[in-house]
């Protein structure tokens, strides 16, 4: 998956976890939880979702690189490089 | 002369009166809307289907989720919340209550519920099959879904309430019991509102359809409308249904000072056990149920004027119900029968609240609704004055007694009066 497949994979993600939120706007380089209502249910979920779908696993440790889209986009890039595309 | 019940000896802070109700049913989202739908003969019952035990029939609800909760809350939540979410806002619009000058650290939840946990963990284990049941993909969320308080709770987390909140597990009877909390919290003043009622998601569950169908006790019928038949010769179960109904409940000082709409005053409770099986129900227990009721409150049998049964549909519990009712009403000349499953059909933890909703119009129209399907009346079922598929006028109304039993034995009552 390229750097813009990931962000369309986390934003169908983020629009099924918190599907009162407008997405349009979303600010890649503001944390997500400056910009929507997001709890630490809400990342276990994002979690939950890229292992379920591409089998991604997240340490616990490393769960604050999910803070914003860019760095989502970034730290996941490396892991989900040679995911293709459904 | 009328008896006066004992209730009315009572100091006005140890009286307790409903004050709003919210309900959902499968033939109706308000109060309004069920009751002319019962006095109508319009059944709620439909073609359904659910995983694993194919089609089948339910009564499903169909109200607005979105009116009082969040698309995030729906989905993180549960079935039962969102039921119990909409009639606990639902009553509180309607009590007129000031709900955001409200203390919310005064307010309690007590819902009943038969049983609760099974949709979820249905969901997860049916999830977890396309991952070789790998647990690693079942939910964060099945937890805090499965608790027990979960409906209640969610209440309390959508309104705010910070009062003390929980289910009541009484199987069917939940109902009934969920509102007797309420009552009795009340008079404890460990609250000062109550919204206590029952809830059921359980058409969601497989397991429960599933259930009723080896014990021969899910209803079938070619019409979906007439599957649901207490007391006919020819009736063969249950149709299970989803619903709920949460009523405000105020002590009269309380509801008399802000000038509250008063729907009726709960005269009297019991509640008690068979200790004799799991499933099939002992008339002798019911009976006594029934006059535990009627003496705390200090009536007489022949002061009911309704009486709202239990009866679902099955072979023996509807015969052993009439055998209790017969022995507690024989040679009373005033009190009608009638039946709500008919229409809906049997709405399980909601099941002691929707129907007592149902009958509580007739304190003004005079009206007993009739229980509906009863093409061949079984004799082991006969009820002097049983209502039988058209609703009839009555001369008063002035006392309502609501029956709902469960399994494991468990039985209550619930008397309540014209205010």
């Amino acid at each position: 998956m390229t750097e813009a497949e990931i962000r369309d994979e986390i934003l169908d993600i983020l629009s099924e976890i918190a599907p009162d939120e407008d997405l349009s706007e979303l600010d890649d380089n503001k944390s997500f939880r400056e910009q929507m209502e997001l709890d630490s249910m809400d990342f276990l979920d994002i979690v939950m979702e890229l292992r379920k779908r591409h089998r991604v696993q997240i340490p616990e440790g490393e769960y604050g690189n999910l803070a914003s889209m860019a760095s989502t986009v970034a730290y996941l890039e490396p892991k989900m490089r040679e995911i293709v595309k459904a | 002369m009328i008896a006066l019940d004992s209730t009315r000896q009572l100091p006005d802070d140890q009286r307790i009166v409903m004050t709003g109700v919210g309900l959902t049913a499968p033939n109706g989202n308000d109060l309004e809307t069920l009751r002319a739908n019962l006095l109508a003969g319009v059944s709620g019952v439909q073609k359904y289907e659910i995983r694993y035990v194919g089609e089948t029939l339910a009564g499903i609800c169909n109200f607005d989720v979105t009116k009082h909760q969040t698309k995030k809350d729906v989905r993180r939540g549960t079935r039962a919340g969102s039921v119990g979410i909409w009639a606990a806002s639902e009553a509180i619009k309607r009590s007129g209550l000031d709900w955001d000058n409200v203390d919310k650290s005064q307010v309690g939840i007590y819902i009943g519920v038969t049983e609760h946990g099974n949709v979820e963990t249905e969901n997860e284990i049916y999830a977890i099959k396309a991952y070789d049941y790998d647990t690693q993909f079942w939910s964060h969320h099945h937890n805090p879904r499965t608790v027990a308080n979960n409906p209640a709770g969610e209440v309390a987390l959508n309104l705010g309430v910070t009062g003390p909140h929980y289910t009541i597990g009484a199987a069917c009877a939940a109902g009934n019991a969920g509102i007797i909390q309420g009552v009795q919290m009340l008079r404890l003043h460990e609250c000062d509102i109550a919204l206590a009622g029952g809830v059921s998601e359980s058409i969601h569950t497989f397991g429960i359809f599933a259930s009723f169908r080896s014990q021969g006790a899910l209803a079938e019928h070619a019409e979906p409308a007439k599957a649901s038949r207490p007391f006919d010769r020819d009736r063969n179960g249950i149709v299970v249904s989803e619903g709920a109904c949460i009523y405000v409940l105020e002590r009269l000082s309380d509801a008399r000072r802000r000038g509250a709409p008063i729907l009726a005053e709960i005269v009297s409770y019991a509640i008690n056990t068979d200790a004799t099986d799991f499933v099939l129900p002992n008339p002798e227990r019911q009976a006594q149920c029934v006059q535990l009721a009627l003496k705390r409150g200090g009536l007489a049998a022949d002061q009911i004027d309704i009486v709202s049964t239990h009866a679902t549909g099955t072979s023996s519990g509807d015969s052993q119900e009439c055998i209790a009712l017969r022995s507690v009403f024989q040679g009373c000349d005033n009190v009608h029968f009638n039946n709500t499953k008919s229409f809906i059909g049997h709405t399980m933890g909601a099941a002691g609240a929707l129907e007592l909703a149902g009958n509580l119009p007739s304190f003004q129209d005079q009206v007993c609704h009739a229980t509906i399907n009863v093409e061949n009346l079984d004799e082991e079922c006969l009820l002097d004055r049983l209502v039988c598929n058209q609703p009839k006028e009555l001369a008063k109304v002035e006392y309502i007694l609501n029956n709902s039993f469960g399994m494991l034995g468990i039985n209550s009552v619930l008397i309540v009066r014209r205010f």
